[in-house]
């Protein structure tokens, strides 16, 4: 069985993201996405491939959102109230809270700018989200019997997350936009170490190293600062929920910090109100901001106060938060017209505007005139900050989290073609793992885990748990360096624990298969058992014996000098250590054993085992045997061969 | 094994087990027994702390001569008084078996609600305690917030008594114990007279603080592993914000642990039941039912199995959230409410030392509500050292409430009615009974909520002693303590006292459907509810009686263990069939790794050496057949013959088979054994073959 990954957005591109995963039986859609660059049908993933005939409940078993950006979220309503999706969708309780007042800001701009027809209506973003289950963070949540899912901190902005989602033994996880460092209100990534077949990752930034958001921030921070210093008025045109409060939370703590006592506003589209979601959720912001709940929660904002209509032309330096965000119309649009013309006033925009707002028209270069409409012609001499801190991970962040989750696969969105094809390369020769960067509507096919799943008996368990240590001397040329001692090779000894669990794995019809220890096996068969072993006893000529003295008669201790039948064995103990490379060679005095072979100075006149046929005569040949068990044949041979000294010669 | 080392007793007190899963011991639960306070006296204020210093403890030992010994024996007979408490700083009572226990050999602590949590200090600062300790996030907070409450109004004894020694105080003293009234002995003591061990004097707020850091939160429904080899996760139980159940996953058995449980509370996240479906075993620890067994009529204080056995299993799960019990405690609150506006009316003040913060938020929403409807302008109190933090807190955690709470976070209102009451003014929040700002904003009549429940703690008794003798105002208390003992330092009491029970776990209707639903193999029932819910023989489940400090042995449910093998390695498997068994078999090798509460088998690192071929067979059974043995040999081009001999005992023949051809060697047959000698290793190796097939092996 193979996952397949389907990519329906954000495939070598920023914008609607939507990827379509299948494993096992299951089919997982991640984020729904909307492309706010276009305004026919490319805006919406193409639906169609995931059911050509719109039978999507039968095609999906769930969505997974990560976040409320409308890059993620945005096609969802219609997906579920025009095309007709009613199966189970998941997000986090922050995005379900904050979900529908994005949707409903987008509808709105949408509809109001050039009374486009509605793609879906306020009730349809009601109806969306009733269909929607809220996940904790960390919570383990099971869809169905197979198919279990978990959100893990993303930090990307309030209530983002990654999914861990798992099918049987397959198991992938979906980034979503994350970041890796901390800031000032949200906290950095945070996901356990796990077992994974694929890992789909954004990759916005996928080759730059980028500093800290603090320095972005302070440079906002200063730019609103020496504009009412001057006496000017500071616009923020946003959106009712998300960067409203995460720059209020900037202002009021530097407001704090530098003891400013210039008004905060908001317009009244931005209503106290919208606050309370941040509020009841400061648990998902950042550890310092999470502390402030009980003595006076970081979202009650102390210095913001409600704006009226009549304060647009009031003299005196002020900082207003005014809806919609990309000044398309309402009141910043309002508020703009009045506060653009004048040199000492700011105005700040976010990193995007929808193409044909008047955010747009500042983004791009540095306009001196702005047309209003075909009639109407704006001075803008004012002075315009962008917005940089988007709070996505750096290449460092991708890569760090790529080798921390040490995946079998990755795949690559959300980001810029040539960019992603650099970091998919360094993803593979750095860290070795296969990346694919696929296109939108490609699917990549990778294979996925499987475990046999068996029962195993507790006397197998105990001795696989139980530690084995093998005792091996190293022979001397392997580790020369060290173990010179007094002109000699001394032996090393190494101990390993060479733990294995070895048993028999037990099929019967009608029964779960069962690993047994092999002791418990013919218990179990209720037979006894057979041991087939050999044997063969040899003679060896004692001259060769003499040579082998002669020659090992440096290297051996004086205890071997002493002749006889005695000595015999242990010179043929010191000639298999000369030449028997690694083996646990033992010596017992009686008989020299290397795992189960064993041989002895045999002394009978007539040895069953002795096939072999007598030398001549010609000197006094002494006869041993061996014996062994069919694991050891190839080594007893080798030994057999060694004693015999057939290749003595070449020594 | 499972020991149950407590019953606990109500809501406050809750059960503790200790249950002994795959070698590891686990401790569910650690609470105090705060019921037995109220044998203190509680701290004197005005004038009564003059009428009290006569009898109080402060005096030395020896002043006393044998007259007053006598005048306090007199006493041990006759109803108590408020002279018979204890006049001292008091100490706090653990759970009874617990100090017989070797704390170091518990491996882990699972704490289920913030009442489990109040011995747990006691625990941590004991050297040698080493055990991982998990709790919900929301349970170790409000546990926090509850013990530090607990030192800081404990403060008020110290600064009236003077320091402690480090002594043994005298009131536990045997000769001094024997003076106290039987009733008063019977708390100390307990009935068997072993519960003296489990005094002691209370932990600081530097104990609890370490006591925090050993603490590892969770989420709801969170996966945490224990040494490898336990899974462990959290669910709610309903019975109060953050409250929960266990479900422990073993490589040999899983476990549900079933602590007092709400199916449909008001403010909590209902009791979540379908996780613990299908355990091997559930440890049912809800004692509530037993706590609330006398008022039942006899109507359905006995059940049995027959009435459900022909309930299917929706049916089951239907009747378990019927919503009658919800109806029933709305009612109570509304009663509580209306009883309270008559108070109020006649001018009277209420008082509400209720602690468990469900029913205390309910109320603080329906009394503000009905004070509303009723255009009553009277203020609010709440009296706490923790209250202003444990308000806040209840409403940055939707995550925790129920589905009605949670959905006033998706439409942006706060979770609870205290927040828009505290900004209105309608709600006030002070720290203690002197704070400045109390007593600048004091108006009677009023409402207050404060602690403690056991009415010697904290500024409900400063409360007490200045409301118990105003006939119109009411004292709202928990039923299920002893009312009478608790109010003894008051008397003579001319204030209204209301008794309310509240919902505190599952009712004892419910218990058979729930285990119907749950469907374990094995049910741990405490044995006094074995007369109460009775099983028929048709059981799908066997039920165990547990008992208080006895050991229970529960039956092994499974011989082996899971075990799940890698594809690679499985691929490598070279099965062989069993000649007269049907059955395949094959050796398998690997790594065994523990982890996620199971077994792996990997392949390993190395290379398995001789896997590119045909692996042989190692092990053998079997009798091997001559005839069959010689005919083989020959179609492999071997000649041999046999000699029979004759084994040593005249037993069993040993026979020797012969080969001259190609080569010599020699094949010798015993009962337990082959032995095979022949001049090379290829000869040797085709013989091997041959006994191979006639034998089978592996």
């Amino acid at each position: 069985m193979a996952i397949e990954c389907l990519v329906l957005g954000a495939g070598q591109q920023v914008g609607k993201s939507c990827v379509v995963v299948s494993m096992n039986g299951k089919r997982i859609m991640f984020d729904c996405g909307m492309d706010m660059a276009y305004h026919d049908h490319r805006r919406h993933p193409d639906f169609s491939r995931i059911s050509e005939y719109g039978d999507f409940d039968k095609a999906l078993t769930c969505i997974v959102i990560t976040h409320f950006h409308l890059d993620h979220i945005g096609a969802l309503p219609y997906f579920t109230e025009v095309c007709g999706y009613r199966g189970p969708i998941y997000m986090t309780y922050p995005t379900k809270a904050l979900a529908p007042s994005m949707l409903e800001d987008y509808r709105k701009v949408m509809v109001e700018r050039r009374g486009e027809e509605e793609q879906f209506t306020s009730e349809h973003i009601v109806e969306c989200m009733k269909k929607v289950i809220a996940v904790d963070v960390k919570q383990t949540v099971q869809v169905d019997k197979d198919l279990m899912i978990r959100a893990y901190y993303a930090g990307h902005v309030l209530g983002a997350a990654m999914f861990y989602t798992k099918v049987g033994d397959s198991a992938i996880v979906y980034t979503g936009d994350y970041n890796m460092t901390p800031d000032r209100h949200l906290g950095a990534a945070q996901i356990d170490r796990l077992q994974l077949d694929l890992l789909i990752t954004e990759s916005t930034y996928a080759t730059t190293i980028r500093d800290s958001k603090y320095g972005r921030e302070a440079e906002f921070l200063k730019a609103v600062h020496k504009c009412v210093l001057g006496g000017g008025k500071v616009l923020i045109p946003t959106f009712a929920l998300g960067r409203a409060q995460e720059l209020c939370i900037l202002l009021e703590d530097y407001w704090e910090r530098m003891n400013l006592k210039i008004p905060i506003y908001f317009s009244s589209g931005l209503t106290m109100q919208a606050n309370m979601y941040y509020k009841m959720l400061i648990s998902w912001t950042s550890q310092k901001v999470k502390e402030t709940y009980s003595t006076r929660n970081a979202f009650d904002f102390k210095h913001v106060l409600n704006f009226d209509r009549s304060m647009i032309s009031a003299p005196g330096p002020c900082v207003l938060f005014a809806t919609p965000g990309w000044i398309s119309g309402g009141f910043s649009l309002e508020v703009f017209k009045q506060w653009a013309p004048s040199e000492m006033n700011l105005i700040t925009l976010p990193g995007y505007c929808a193409a044909g707002t008047i955010g747009h028209k500042l983004m791009s270069g540095k306009p001196s005139k702005i047309d209003l409409d075909k009639d109407t012609q704006l001075d803008v001499r004012c002075q315009i900050h962008q917005l940089s801190f988007s709070p996505h991970t750096d290449a460092k962040g991708i890569m760090d989290l790529v080798k921390f989750l040490s995946p079998k696969h990755v795949i690559l969105v959300h980001g810029e073609k040539p960019k992603m094809a650099t970091l998919k390369g360094r993803i593979y020769s750095e860290l070795g793992i296969r990346c694919d960067d696929p296109a939108n509507n490609e699917t990549v096919c990778i294979p996925s885990t499987h475990h046999v799943e068996v029962g195993a008996s507790n006397t197998f368990i105990r001795s696989s748990l139980n530690p084995n240590f093998n005792f091996s001397k190293m022979s001397s040329e392997d580790e020369s360096d060290s173990r010179l001692k007094d002109g000699k090779f001394m032996p090393w000894l190494q101990v390993k624990d060479e733990r294995a669990a070895e048993g028999i794995l037990v099929e019967e019809k009608g029964k779960r298969a069962k690993i047994v220890h092999l002791d418990e096996f013919l218990l179990m068969l209720g037979e006894k058992k057979h041991d087939i072993r050999f044997a063969y006893c040899f003679p060896i000529n004692t001259d060769n014996l003499e040579d082998t003295k002669s020659t090992d008669v440096s290297s051996s201790s004086n205890a071997l000098s002493v002749s006889g039948r005695s000595s015999w064995l242990p010179m043929l103990y010191i000639k298999l250590s000369d030449e028997l490379s690694g083996g646990n060679i033992q010596y017992f005095g009686e008989q020299i054993q290397v795992e189960s072979f064993s041989v002895s100075l045999c002394l009978k006149d007539r040895c069953p085992y002795r096939i072999v046929d007598s030398p001549p005569n010609k000197c006094e040949a002494v006869f041993f045997c061996c014996a062994w068990s069919i694991a050891d044949e190839k080594l007893a041979w080798k030994i057999i061969s060694i004693l015999e000294n057939r290749n003595y010669g070449t020594l | 094994m499972q020991t149950c080392l407590s019953k606990g007793g109500g809501f406050h007190f809750p059960p503790c087990h200790v249950l002994n899963v795959c070698g590891f011991r686990i401790l569910f639960d650690c609470p105090l027994d705060l019921s037995a306070l109220t044998i203190f006296s509680p701290v004197p204020t005005g004038y009564r702390a003059v009428v009290d210093e006569k009898d109080s403890d402060c005096q030395p030992y020896s002043t006393l001569d044998s007259d007053c010994v006598t005048w306090k024996r007199q006493k041990i007979g006759k109803p108590l008084d408020a002279n018979d408490l204890i006049c001292a700083v008091p100490w706090y009572k653990i759970v009874k078996y617990l100090h017989l226990w070797n704390v170091s050999f518990i491996d882990v602590v699972l704490i289920s609600s913030p009442m489990g949590m109040l011995g747990l200090p006691f625990l941590t600062r004991i050297k040698g305690f080493s055990a991982k300790i998990y709790a919900t996030e929301v349970t170790a907070r409000l546990g926090q917030l509850m013990m530090e409450d607990l030192v800081s109004m404990h403060m008020e004894f110290r600064q009236f008594y003077g320091p402690e020694g480090s002594t043994f105080p005298r009131w536990m003293e045997e000769e001094e114990l024997d003076l106290r009234p039987s009733a008063l002995r019977e708390v100390v003591l307990g009935k068997d007279g072993a519960e003296l061990g489990g005094w002691m004097p209370l932990y600081s707020a530097a104990d609890v603080k370490h006591c925090l850091q050993k603490v590892q939160t969770l989420r709801y429904a969170e996966e945490v592993c224990y040494n490898g080899k336990l899974v462990i996760k959290a669910f709610s139980s309903g019975l109060e914000i953050g409250t929960c159940n266990w479900s422990i996953n073993g490589p040999k058995r899983d476990i549900a642990f079933i602590s007092s449980s709400i199916f449909v509370p008001a403010h909590a996240m209902s009791f979540d039941y379908h996780a613990l479906q299908g355990k091997d075993i559930v440890l049912y620890s809800d004692l509530s039912s037993l706590d609330t067994m006398e008022g039942i009529e006899d109507g359905y204080s006995f059940l049995t199995t027959d009435s459900f056995s022909t309930l299917s299993w929706e049916e089951s799960a239907q009747s378990l959230l019927n919503t009658s019990e919800h109806l029933e405690e709305r009612e109570k609150l509304y009663y509580l409410c209306s009883c309270a506006a008559d108070s109020l009316k006649a001018s009277g003040s209420v008082l509400i030392p209720i602690n468990r913060l469900g029913t205390f938020i309910q109320l603080l929403e329906q009394i503000s509500a009905s004070l509303e409807s009723s255009s009553l302008k009277v203020p609010i109190y709440v009296i706490s050292s923790v209250a202003e933090e444990l308000l806040a807190y209840t409403n940055v955690i939707p995550e925790w409430l129920c589905k009605e709470r949670q959905e006033k976070l998706f439409s942006g209102e706060p979770l609870f009615a205290h927040v828009e009451l505290i900004k209105d003014n309608k709600l006030h929040v002070f720290p203690t009974v002197h704070s400045p700002k109390l007593l600048i904003n004091w108006q009677e009549p009023c409402i207050v909520f404060c602690p403690h429940w056991c009415l010697r703690l904290g500024p409900v008794v400063h409360l007490l002693h200045r409301w118990s003798g105003d006939p119109n105002s009411l004292l709202v208390l928990e039923s299920g303590h002893d009312a009478q003992l608790a109010l003894l330092p008051f008397q003579p009491m001319e204030m209204k006292v209301l008794q309310c029970s509240f919902l505190s776990g599952i009712k004892l209707p419910k218990i058979l459907p729930l285990l119907n639903v749950l469907q374990p193999k094995i049910t741990l029932l405490p044995e006094d509810l074995r007369q109460k819910v009775r099983f028929t023989n048709v059981n799908p489940f066997s039920v165990f009686h547990y008992s208080e400090n006895k050991t229970l042995i529960i039956p092994s449910l499974k011989d082996s263990s899971e075990l799940e093998i890698a594809t690679d390695l499985a691929f490598q498997f070279q099965w062989r069939n069993l000649k007269h068994e049907n059955m395949n078999i094959t050796r398998l090798k690997g790594e065994l790794h523990v982890a996620h509460g199971k077994h792996w088998l990997h392949s390993g690192n190395k290379p398995s050496k001789s896997n590119s071929s045909k692996s042989r067979p190692l092990l053998h059974w079997g009798t091997p057949d001559l005839e069959t043995l010689l005919s083989i040999l020959s179609k492999m081009g071997i000649n041999a013959s046999v000699e029979q001999g004759v084994g040593v005992e005249g037993s069993k023949k040993a026979c020797i088979v012969h080969v001259h051809d190609p080569k010599k060697a020699l094949i010798e047959i015993g009962d337990t054994g082959t032995v095979i000698s022949a001049v090379d290793e290829n000869l040797a190796s085709l013989i091997f073959e041959a006994m191979d097939s006639i034998l089978d092996g592996i």
